[in-house]
């Protein structure tokens, strides 16, 4: 079995990784970077749609071709090896990456890690459809793999549950390849994509998006044949009286995305509940010195641009961290009015911080506010702020908090 | 026209475990599937329990074959290279009535020959499942666990290499008596043979009834299954059951361990008129979590992801107090059917030991000699996942192929997935694959390979994307190309 050392092992070649791998790079490290498929881009490499990069590069870029910017850096950069074609399957709290290759197994001894590894989809099992279990009921991500990288058609007459992205930008998709989308529908009470894709992808296709409602069955013995759907109250409770079946071979499921953990378990690191994923530093540490998380991996953003700055910030401190450099104890952040989560999780004493956090409810007119003893350390006004959209802020370096905590408002 | 000495009807575990009896004696068998694979039907939806036997009632056959099948199935999974595990059973109580029913299973299990029975406190339940809500249980300890997919596929290949013919999407739609034997007649093809075996589960009442024993009905009653994360058997390492109460139908909800690690919770008891109703019910699928909450209190809704239905087929209505125990036996008005009707639970358990009763049945009317052909074991595809760091490692050196995970959360290989679509029986459908394999499983459902498993499908077995079945043949999963 062979062996390898480097400074920084950067696992997952999507967005985040690449940017992690390239600052690690741009801080002198020896850098490898892990990506299980043949090519870097991960999930970017089936989004074909426009719409990335906008704050990065101030321009439209299909999912490719943001990822191929990053790509051309890395092929370029000095201090990269790229390991293509190799799952990570375990990381040890030591630093060692064990992973699996069509070359044989390989263990990497790494001083630093940098887990990149996105996230999975929920689905029906997940969200507990009932009813009979069918062909043609895909996730929004798989129907997309499908459609856009192996040029296999799903089905003739779609419905998407789930307002998220993916599902507003398949309902677009399949329209474009001659699937009839009938409607898409969203359990909550407020769309969960962004308000561009909404315009973009359904009301310029006459498709409908129908709010507080739900598929509750599935119907078909060996095809989808039909799904039932019903309206929800505002508790989510099922309204029986509003129940009426839709034809259709296909259900597109659009309903959550769930960070990736095996790789955090395996390291003995905590997950939890509002993230779905591990507590990090403003370094984007975890628990275990020396293993950092960033991108969807760590908490589920919604433009890429934020995973790519994600991605900088932990190649650059894990970079730091293989030179010797140790982070000190941290301020934990407390989540105080219509705050769901803080990402990080804990502010390192004097240095400024990309904060990132989700609400839980909408609201107009809203101030953030960070406060540490009673006082106001930071504050900034918000016109709209959804459960949908996350909220990112640059935070000063915050000392001398007797209390050793901050709270983060919404208010 | 196709003559055999013996058709068995139907490829679940019984018929597969007749089919590999069978296959140590010179006879020319086949076996007949309505399905495109075996373990389609109530073999594969089950609790995946090798059953200790206390829970039968003394002097049927369903305990003795229980009985007789619990204390050998380790054996033949370690022939066949069927996953198994001896982790024991808990069924736990939560009052004095309880305790006193549990009183009760272990002097059943006393009579039928249960070994390792006995009663536990709380303090002792707490020490082997912590967390456990519950006043005292009884421990089994030859309660098992097994992959009852592989136990099926694993018997029908070894029967197969032996000489057994196996015939795919071959539903029976009738049955003519010929001198000396039988014409059975499907969609397509008539095969005629002199001794009819009736392993047809479900349907076992129809097929004695085409061929003229008329005497049964069986009343499919449906168990709905939710399916929790591997995540979940931290929680819990053997079966918890509740201490069963009478007239429910079944065992009572439970919790499962399976051997990939995920937490089956089911099933239900529900009496139904169609027997090819799988779906759940959103109502059925609430209850079942709330009761597994009542017996282990930690579980979070999180952790689901996925659900089944299993139907059991059943030998007394709804409401009847009588006890429907297994028939086995060869039918009094039609000489040389075998009829093997109303095995439900136990039937897993039970499948060798009334596998061995059909060939006796045969055995004293003619004379059985050995087949030479004989495969008394069996080895699939090696599970990768389940191999030391040095063995993938040498794996990969034999066969790159190995080197390449197919599906990321149960760590199956592109080398596995190429040996299940050539293997003896062969893998038509995506869902043939996950159940020889378990790729789609796990927590994202088939999110990341399903696209790759219908490459590999389409590069294999050379065909377009309608032409891939998802569970049934002509189900198509995809009308075809995008463009």
């Amino acid at each position: 079995m062979k062996e390898i050392v480097c400074d920084v092992a950067v696992i997952g070649g999507g967005p985040a990784g690449m940017a992690a791998a390239l600052s690690a790079a741009a801080e002198g490290a020896q850098v490898l970077l892990i990506e299980r498929n043949e090519g870097l881009g991960g999930i970017l490499n089936q989004c074909i749609h426009d719409g990335f990069g906008i704050h990065r590069f101030g321009e439209l870029l299909t999912g490719p071709e943001y990822a191929g910017r990053f790509a051309q850096q890395v092929a370029a950069a000095e201090g990269i090896q790229v390991l293509s074609h190799a799952l990570v399957t375990e990381v040890g709290a030591d630093h060692t990456v064990f992973c699996t290759t069509p070359k044989g197994m390989l263990t990497c001894h790494a001083k630093a890690i940098v887990l990149a590894v996105g996230c999975y989809e929920r689905t029906r099992g997940a969200i507990t459809i009932a009813g009979t279990r069918p062909a043609g009921v895909y996730t929004a991500g798989t129907a997309q793999h499908l459609i856009n990288l192996d040029n296999v058609a799903i089905g003739k007459r779609a419905v998407i549950l789930g307002s998220g992205d993916i599902g507003l930008i398949m309902a677009r998709r399949l329209t474009l390849e001659g699937v009839e989308v009938v409607c898409v529908l969203e359990k909550m009470p407020i769309c969960n994509g962004l308000p561009r894709n909404v315009q973009q992808c359904l009301k310029d296709f006459g498709i409908p998006l129908y709010l507080n409602r739900t598929v509750t069955e599935l119907r078909g013995r060996n095809h989808l044949e039909q799904v039932v759907v019903c309206d929800v109250d505002d508790r989510g409770a099922t309204i029986p009286e509003t129940t009426e079946t839709i034809d259709c071979d296909t259900l597109i499921l659009s309903v959550g995305l769930i960070p990736e953990t095996e790789l955090l378990r395996s390291a003995g690191l905590p997950v939890a509940r509002m993230t779905n994923s591990t507590p990090v530093n403003s370094h984007l540490e975890t628990e275990v010195a020396g293993i950092f998380a960033c991108g969807n991996g760590l908490h589920v953003n919604d433009l890429v641009d934020n995973v790519s700055a994600e991605g900088e910030c932990a190649g650059k401190w894990a970079a730091r961290y293989a030179a010797g450099e140790r982070a000190g104890s941290a301020i934990p952040v407390e989540c105080g009015t219509n705050v769901r989560y803080t990402m990080p999780q804990t502010l390192l004493p004097g240095e400024t911080a990309r904060l990132s956090l989700r609400v839980l409810r909408e609201a107009r007119e809203q101030t953030l506010v960070v406060r540490g003893d009673g006082d106001i350390l930071f504050s900034r006004k918000l016109s709209h702020v959804t459960p949908a959209q996350m909220v990112c802020v640059e935070l000063p370096g915050i000392v001398g908090i007797n209390s050793g905590k901050v709270e983060v408002s919404v208010e | 026209m196709q003559n055999y000495d013996v058709i068995i009807v139907g490829g679940g575990a019984v018929g597969c475990a007749v089919a590999y009896t069978l296959s140590q004696y010179d006879l020319k068998v086949a076996l007949l599937e309505r399905n495109g694979d075996v373990a389609m039907g109530t073999s594969g939806k089950n609790s995946a329990v090798v059953h200790a036997g206390f829970n039968n009632r003394p002097g049927s056959l369903m305990a003795h074959l229980c009985v007789d099948g619990n204390q050998h199935f380790a054996e033949i999974c370690h022939r066949l290279d069927v996953p198994y595990r001896a982790c024991g059973k808990l069924v736990v109580g939560f009052d004095d009535q309880d305790m006193e029913i549990l009183r009760g299973l272990v002097e059943t299990g006393r009579q039928n020959g249960c070994r390792g029975l006995e009663l536990i406190d709380q303090a002792e339940m707490q020490r082997l499942e912590p967390g456990m809500g519950g006043v005292g249980a009884m421990f089994s300890k030859s309660t098992a666990i097994t992959n009852p997919f592989l136990y099926t596929i694993h018997l029908c290949e070894a029967a197969m290499l032996g000489g057994v013919e196996c015939f795919m999407n071959q539903e029976v739609c009738k049955i003519e008596p010929q001198p000396n034997g039988f014409a059975v007649l499907t969609q397509t093809e008539t095969y005629r043979c002199k001794t009819l075996i009736n392993a047809a589960g479900l349907y076992s009442d129809k097929v004695a009834a085409m061929a003229g024993d008329d005497r049964f009905c069986i009343y499919p009653c449906r168990g709905e299954y939710l399916i929790l994360d591997q995540h979940a058997s931290t929680m819990i390492s053997r079966p918890i059951y509740p201490a069963p109460h009478k007239g429910v139908g079944g065992l009572g909800v439970h919790l499962t361990t399976t051997m990939s690690g995920n937490v089956l919770i089911g099933p239900n008891a529900e009496y139904i008129d169609d027997k090819n109703d799988y779906a759940t019910k959103p109502a059925v699928l609430e209850q079942l979590f709330a009761e597994a909450q009542q017996l282990c209190p930690q579980l979070t809704r999180n952790l689901i992801i996925g659900q089944y239905t299993g139907i059991r087929s059943k030998l007394v209505a709804k409401g009847e107090k009588n006890f429907g125990d297994f028939i086995i036996e060869e039918s009094d008005r039609v000489p040389g059917l075998i009829n093997l009707i109303g095995i439900e639970s136990p039937g897993l358990t039970a499948s060798l030991p009334i596998a061995r009763m059909v060939a006796d049945i045969i055995g004293r009317k003619q004379e059985l000699r050995p087949n030479g052909q004989f495969q008394a074991e069996y080895r699939g595809p090696v599970r990768f996942r389940e191999q030391s760091r040095e063995a993938q490692d040498a794996l990969i050196a034999q066969n790159p192929d190995y080197g390449e995970i197919v599906c990321r959360c149960e760590s199956v290989t592109k080398a596995e997935i190429v040996q299940a679509l050539h293997n003896p029986l062969g893998a038509h459908s995506i869902v043939s694959i996950k159940n020889r394999l378990r790729a789609t499983m796990g927590r994202c459902q088939g999110g990341y390979c399903t696209p790759k498993i219908v490459n590999l499908m389409m590069e294999e077995l050379g065909v377009a994307p309608q032409e891939i079945d998802f569970r049934h043949s002509g189900d198509m999963p995809f009308p075809g190309r995008v463009k």
